[in-house]
């Protein structure tokens, strides 16, 4: 038996990884857990510095020749400039509380994906640079120097980590990792180190107010579709008014709604409830994109960005504005949105006009999340709901990261769900509300070459939803965020198959009760309601 | 002693041997979260391949449906198929579960003299390895799968309305 070749010397693979400090494990930049990098003219169109054509699985990155002089001079200038950056980078004392939060830790199994460890990759050259004992002890004090090596790794981790902010939740210090992430994918701006699926949504951004770079008319084109397709539904043609001075409410979305497959019958459901209720709004076609890519660039990109919001209401000349189901705009609109580009002081405080609600928690930005205001609606009996047209749907919630955490919405949705639908239920405790899995491609990483790392990453979402999919037949996985509704479809697609992915409110368009409606024999989706044609044609 | 008795009697050992080999192909300062965190939501990775190589590891010494070997398989290599490994490291962990056998029960086999059991034990670990090897592959095709159906998602509500467009213009030159 001694001379039996043992299994490994038969099929030649090493099992186990060779044991080695982090500072020694470099990543393979390979398709499949990367994303590509930004494109030159979108750079040149943002009048960032370096626009080059590299790619990260290259060896060389054709990097400026000062370019150590200048991510040390912008972590300097940072230092001053953000005294969180500055806290964050003493104050962690490794207690190890982060380290298991993260979902790209919890689905790769990789050690640098502990946050604790990733922000250490920032911390070991702050400590190097910036930090006595670094500069005297070197790798004994944790610090290291910033090399080409090192750089390409701080790119690998810090466009893994989707700023979803599950690790801070856990911190004693209240570290906010997002935050070194962020600070993070700003100093490799600054040497034309960033990914294209930021940049080029960006650019388009900033050019047509929009991440697809729809034009105004083609933005006019989209609610006209949506206003036929409503039609055909429903027998109703709605009024949906664009760029119309003079209305009380600005109606703000992510451009995927009225683009893109799910979120596009929530946008319909947005419509019909609008026109259920008579509501006195318009949509821009300038400020025709909630969403902020910006928030994932630099804080001035996501300023930049962001401008047009305030500015399109004050052009329309409206009272107050209602936003959207959407993630990271929340975060942007309800954290910087009033500091950054206010105060709104030429808008109202928002007051619901079929209600006389007054959101006294928008009072300073004057923007309303389209959950709070439906919830309130539904909560003073506003709307007539047929739960059962949603019957074919054993739905459940995935709490999307930035509402959830940035803006603390918890109940709003599941109260109108709960309203609408017959069939609700809720994933296991700890994956939801405030400790919610992420989607595993939020921040611009939501990528088809980066396909691998978003399954990894989406494991423990995913893994709850298939819980309740096997426990409960859940079939559908509801959510109020416009890259969540973009990337869990994939996500299902290879770990849940057999659960869709909706909007809370295509749910409330599909219950909503309209006046002078045809009877309804198909959903938003343009298929069936089972049992309602037969019900209805006795 | 029979070699399926002493599978039987050391059950808890072997597999726990086969477990720890297996989780220990990922980088030494995560295998001790994926080997001691027991709630299936904090740590799916750790828990899904501790739960189904305990089902693997029962298709040993009972009469197991294939189809449920194959789930079993399934879920472990789905995981491991994207993750930081090569297709022979993907699978090759049902291969350790020889190891874990010579290691664990060596005295035993020897003092049995069940060595002809032990090598048809081995054929079904190999058959084992390549039904693994098919899972992986069933794996990375679905992955293929699931980037154009993202495509196709992406563009579906466009090409709908372009066609839409087209009738309607189609309509209109007709009358």
């Amino acid at each position: 038996m001694s001379e039996t070749p043992t299994p490994e010397e038969l099929v030649k693979v090493d099992y186990k990884p060779p044991r080695k400090a982090w500072m020694d494990s470099k990543p393979e930049m390979r398709r499949g857990v990367i994303n590509w990098s930004a494109v030159p003219k979108n750079v040149e169109y943002l009048d960032l510095p370096f626009p080059r054509k590299w790619q990260p699985t290259d060896d060389d990155w054709k990097l400026p020749e000062n370019w150590k002089e200048i991510i040390l001079e912008g972590m300097r200038d940072r230092l001053k400039r953000f005294r969180t950056f500055q806290i964050f980078m003493d104050i962690c004392v490794r207690c190890g509380a982060c380290a298991d939060k993260c979902h790209f830790f919890i689905g790769s199994g990789d050690p640098k994906n502990m946050p604790v460890l990733r922000a250490e990759l920032l911390r070991a050259v702050y400590r190097r640079e910036f930090n006595l004992a670094g500069k005297l002890m070197g790798r004994m004090a944790g610090a290291r120097e910033l090399t080409v090596p090192v750089l390409k790794e701080w790119f690998y981790y810090f466009f893994q980590c989707t700023e979803c902010r599950r690790c801070s939740v856990f911190c004693p210090y209240g570290i906010d990792t997002a935050e070194i992430t962020m600070m993070a994918r700003e100093l490799m701006n600054l040497i034309g180190v960033s990914i294209d699926w930021i940049v080029t949504p960006a650019a388009n951004c900033f050019r047509t107010g929009n991440h697809l770079g729809i034009q105004p008319h083609g933005f006019q084109d989209s609610v006209n579709f949506a206003i036929d397709d409503l039609e055909d539904i429903t027998g109703i043609r709605v009024d949906a008014p664009v760029n119309r001075k003079g209305a009380e409410i600005l109606f703000v979305v992510p451009s995927a709604d009225y683009f893109a497959d799910p979120h596009y019958y929530g946008f319909l459901g947005y419509m019909a409830l609008f026109h259920e209720i008579g509501l006195d709004y318009t949509f821009s076609s300038f400020a025709s994109e909630g969403g902020n890519f910006g928030l994932f660039h630099s804080n001035e990109m996501m300023k930049r960005l962001n401008s047009k919001i305030y500015m399109e209401a004050k052009r329309l000349g409206v009272r107050w504005i209602l936003g959207g189901e959407c993630g990271h705009m929340w975060r942007v609109l309800n954290q910087y949105m009033d500091t950054m580009n206010g105060p709104a002081d030429f808008l109202e405080v928002p007051k619901s006009p079929l209600t006389g609600t007054v959101f006294e928690n928008a009072k300073s930005t004057r923007m309303v999340h389209i959950c709070e205001f439906t919830a309130d609606l539904i909560k003073h009996d506003k709307l007539k709901l047929d739960k059962s047209r949603n019957d074919r749907w054993r739905v459940t919630f995935h709490d999307s990261c930035n509402p959830a955490r940035a803006m603390g919405i918890l109940e709003e949705p599941r109260y109108i769900i709960n309203n609408v639908c017959n069939n609700f239920f809720e994933m296991p405790e700890g994956t939801t509300r405030e400790q919610t899995f992420c989607c595993g491609a939020g921040a611009g990483l939501g990528t088809e070459e980066n396909m691998e790392m978003r399954m990894r990453g989406g494991l423990p979402r995913a893994n709850a939803v298939k819980y309740v999919h096997d426990k409960y037949d859940v079939n559908l996985l509801t959510c109020m965020c416009a890259i969540d509704k973009a990337v869990l479809p994939a996500l299902m697609d290879y770990w849940v198959p057999g659960v869709q992915i909706g909007s809370v409110h295509e749910l409330v368009g599909n219950a909503l009760i309209m006046k002078g409606e045809k009877k309804r024999s198909n959903d938003l989706r343009g298929e069936p309601i089972p049992g309602k044609e037969a019900a209805e044609d006795v | 002693m029979r070699f399926d008795d002493i599978l039987k009697r050391r059950e808890k050992a072997v597999k726990t041997r086969w477990l720890n080999l297996t989780l220990d192909t990922y980088p030494a300062d995560s295998s001790g979260f994926l080997k001691n965190q027991k709630n299936q939501f904090l740590n799916p990775v750790g828990n899904t391949i501790s739960r189904e190589i305990g089902v693997l590891y029962r298709s040993f010494l009972t009469e197991t449906d294939p189809e449920t070997i194959a789930n079993s398989l399934d879920s472990i290599i789905r995981i491991r198929s994207v993750q930081e490994f090569s297709p022979s490291q993907a699978t090759g962990f049902i291969l350790l579960l020889k190891r874990a056998v010579r290691e664990e029960l060596a005295d035993e086999i020897r003092s049995a003299d069940c060595f002809d059991e032990l090598q048809r034990f081995e054929l079904k670990v190999d058959e084992m390895a390549l039904a693994g090897f098919d899972a992986y592959a069933r794996c990375r095709e679905r992955l293929f799968e699931v980037k154009l159906n993202e495509l196709r998602r992406q563009t579906s509500i466009s090409l709908a309305r372009y066609n839409r467009t087209g009738q309607q213009s189609e309509q209109l030159n007709d009358s």
